[in-house]
């Protein structure tokens, strides 16, 4: 659906836009995932065709961005960061000159406006003046106002940025309605987000790619220690000099609490110890009251791709 | 071509939402009726001429006030970018905002022929001259709108856009009237430039092939420098 190729993107002497190539197949949604200033909205900017990329080729549906780029943006339903839309016009007037600017025949402008306000949910407000809704409703305004000419592609800035944890929820469940119909292009620094909504996750940062996979397969990829706590009843200095004999435990974390004792072992990269470390609690007169495997989230992957870099360097 | 008109709806509906259009209208008839009266007092000609030649003055100070918003404000809330990035093109844009100011200056100017009806009913005026200055104002009124259509596009502040405006205006009033008893190359050129002598001779009853050509010329370049600007984002 979408080839970006090799795209860059220079703003004076910075690169906002590093050198990034990527696809997104159909039928996906697409999680676009870095810090702020990271060159997601640049690379969006440019799929869009609001801005030319410095170097590089995008094409959407085979179309070329720079060049057929009337065809591109009838392609694509874009939300733009903070979603500008006109205060002094109401719901159904601004969606209407919506339509029209993006084409959409006469005969079906009325269906397709009432379809796309029924799909956001703003039957109640369609006609109140766009500045005096909620930030909310602005926000399902302008996904309205991207469905309006039932685009194949839909382009999402930050889509829930600046919303209540109520807002955030119900915007998420209908980008995943949205998600059964259209091939979704989403950025965001907010995590669960991505865990949430994407198939895939690209994880960008100064401009360059630094991941690009489904955000469990990132998950395993990335799992440099594995972490498992344990909670165990028996002789804590005894059980914990038994662990560090475990092959493939690297360190032991010991917490004392009389008779329940709590461990936390990390283990080497791609070795499961559970077992062993099992039955040489078992051996030892130990009792497993618990046992589990921490999973690492979306969120420590990021912070450690995101950080990575400048631990070395300091 | 379809988008200019959609464009062109929704700001004159803008305006008519918001006091713009409903100040300058009063402003405008309030100061050209004060003038008419005044100079159909000292002259009593039943022309339009004399009111009109200040009818420039207002019109230079009102204009900038209807051109302010339409493309600065765009660029400080930030709608140009959903704007942009539907399937139309930058020309379609401007051109658009373009004929929905000067439908409103057009409506602004509109209640002025009640003077007319005066005039015919107190004595007989020349009415060639009188469709004359319509026509002379009309195009005049086209590019006092490119000109605050300029300034519009450069700011994302509407003061601004309108003082600068203001301001651009009133030199290109001022460099033609100053210069006009003056003789040599200079004073000329000046005179061409300014708006005054080429209103000047609509007034007169004149409609003269270089005067429409200076306006039309003038607008034209003006209009393509604007498309320019709002292009200039992509290489920026």
């Amino acid at each position: 659906m979408i080839k970006v190729d090799h795209l860059a993107k220079r703003y004076a002497n910075v690169y906002a836009v590093d050198d990034i190539s990527f696809e997104v197949n159909q039928g996906e949604i697409l999680g676009l995932l870095g810090p702020n200033g990271a060159g997601k909205t640049t690379t969006m900017r440019i799929l869009t065709c609001y801005m030319p990329a410095t170097s590089g080729t995008v094409t959407v549906e085979g179309y070329d961005v720079f060049r057929d780029s009337v065809q591109v943006r009838r392609q694509i339903g874009y939300l733009p960061e903070n979603v500008p839309l006109y205060p002094e016009m109401r719901v159904k007037e601004y969606l209407s000159f919506r339509a029209k600017l993006k084409k959409v025949p006469y005969r079906e402008r009325k269906k397709k406006i009432d379809e796309s306000i029924e799909k956001c949910r703003i039957i109640d407000v369609q006609n109140q003046i766009i500045g005096t809704l909620s930030k909310g409703y602005r926000q399902r305004v302008g996904l309205a106002d991207t469905l309006v000419h039932d685009p194949k592609i839909l382009i999402l800035d930050e889509p829930t940025i600046g919303l209540d944890p109520n807002q955030i929820r119900q915007v998420r469940q209908l980008i995943k309605e949205l998600g059964e119909k259209h091939t979704i292009l989403l950025s965001t620094h907010i995590l669960p987000e991505v865990e949430m909504l994407c198939g895939r996750v690209i994880i960008i940062n100064k401009g360059k790619i630094v991941a690009m996979d489904t955000p469990s397969n990132l998950a395993i990829q990335l799992r440099a220690g594995n972490n498992i706590t344990l909670e165990i009843r028996g002789n804590g200095e005894k059980i914990k000099n038994a662990f560090s004999e475990v092959q493939g435990v690297k360190k032991v974390i010991w917490q004392g609490n009389g008779a329940i004792n709590h461990y936390t072992l990390e283990a080497e990269k791609g070795v499961d110890v559970r077992e062993d470390v099992f039955s040489s609690v078992v051996k030892n007169g130990g009792i497993i009251r618990e046992m589990k495997q921490a999973s690492i989230t979306l969120e420590e992957i990021f912070h450690q791709i995101t950080t990575q870099e400048q631990e070395v360097t300091l | 071509m379809t988008s200019v008109g959609t464009i062109f709806q929704r700001e004159i509906n803008s305006y008519f939402l918001s006091p713009i259009a409903y100040v300058v209208i009063a402003v405008f008839t309030i100061f050209s009726g004060y003038f008419f009266s005044i100079m159909l007092g000292i002259t009593q000609e039943t022309t339009l001429r004399y009111s009109f030649a200040y009818t420039q003055f207002i019109l230079s100070i009102l204009t900038p006030v209807i051109t302010m918003r339409l493309l600065a404000e765009e660029n400080k809330t930030g709608t140009i970018e959903p704007l942009m990035t539907a399937p139309i093109t930058d020309f379609e844009v401007v051109f658009g905002k373009f004929l929905s100011a000067w439908a409103l200056y057009n409506i602004m100017i509109a209640p002025t022929a009640f003077y007319i009806i005066f005039l015919a009913w107190v004595g007989s005026p020349d009415y060639g001259a009188i469709i004359a200055s319509y026509i002379g104002l009309i195009l005049m009124g086209g590019l006092f709108i490119s000109i605050g259509l300029l300034v519009s596009a450069i700011t994302k502040n509407q003061i601004v856009a309108a003082v600068i405006g203001i301001v651009a205006l009133l030199i290109l009033l001022v460099i033609g009237l100053a210069s006009s008893g003056s003789e040599g190359w200079f004073y000329d050129g000046l005179r061409y430039i300014g708006t005054y002598d080429h209103w000047d001779t609509f007034t007169k009853g004149i409609v003269d092939t270089r005067d429409v050509v200076y306006y039309v010329s003038f607008t034209a370049l003006l209009i393509f420098i604007v498309v320019r600007i709002v292009e200039s984002r992509r290489w920026r």
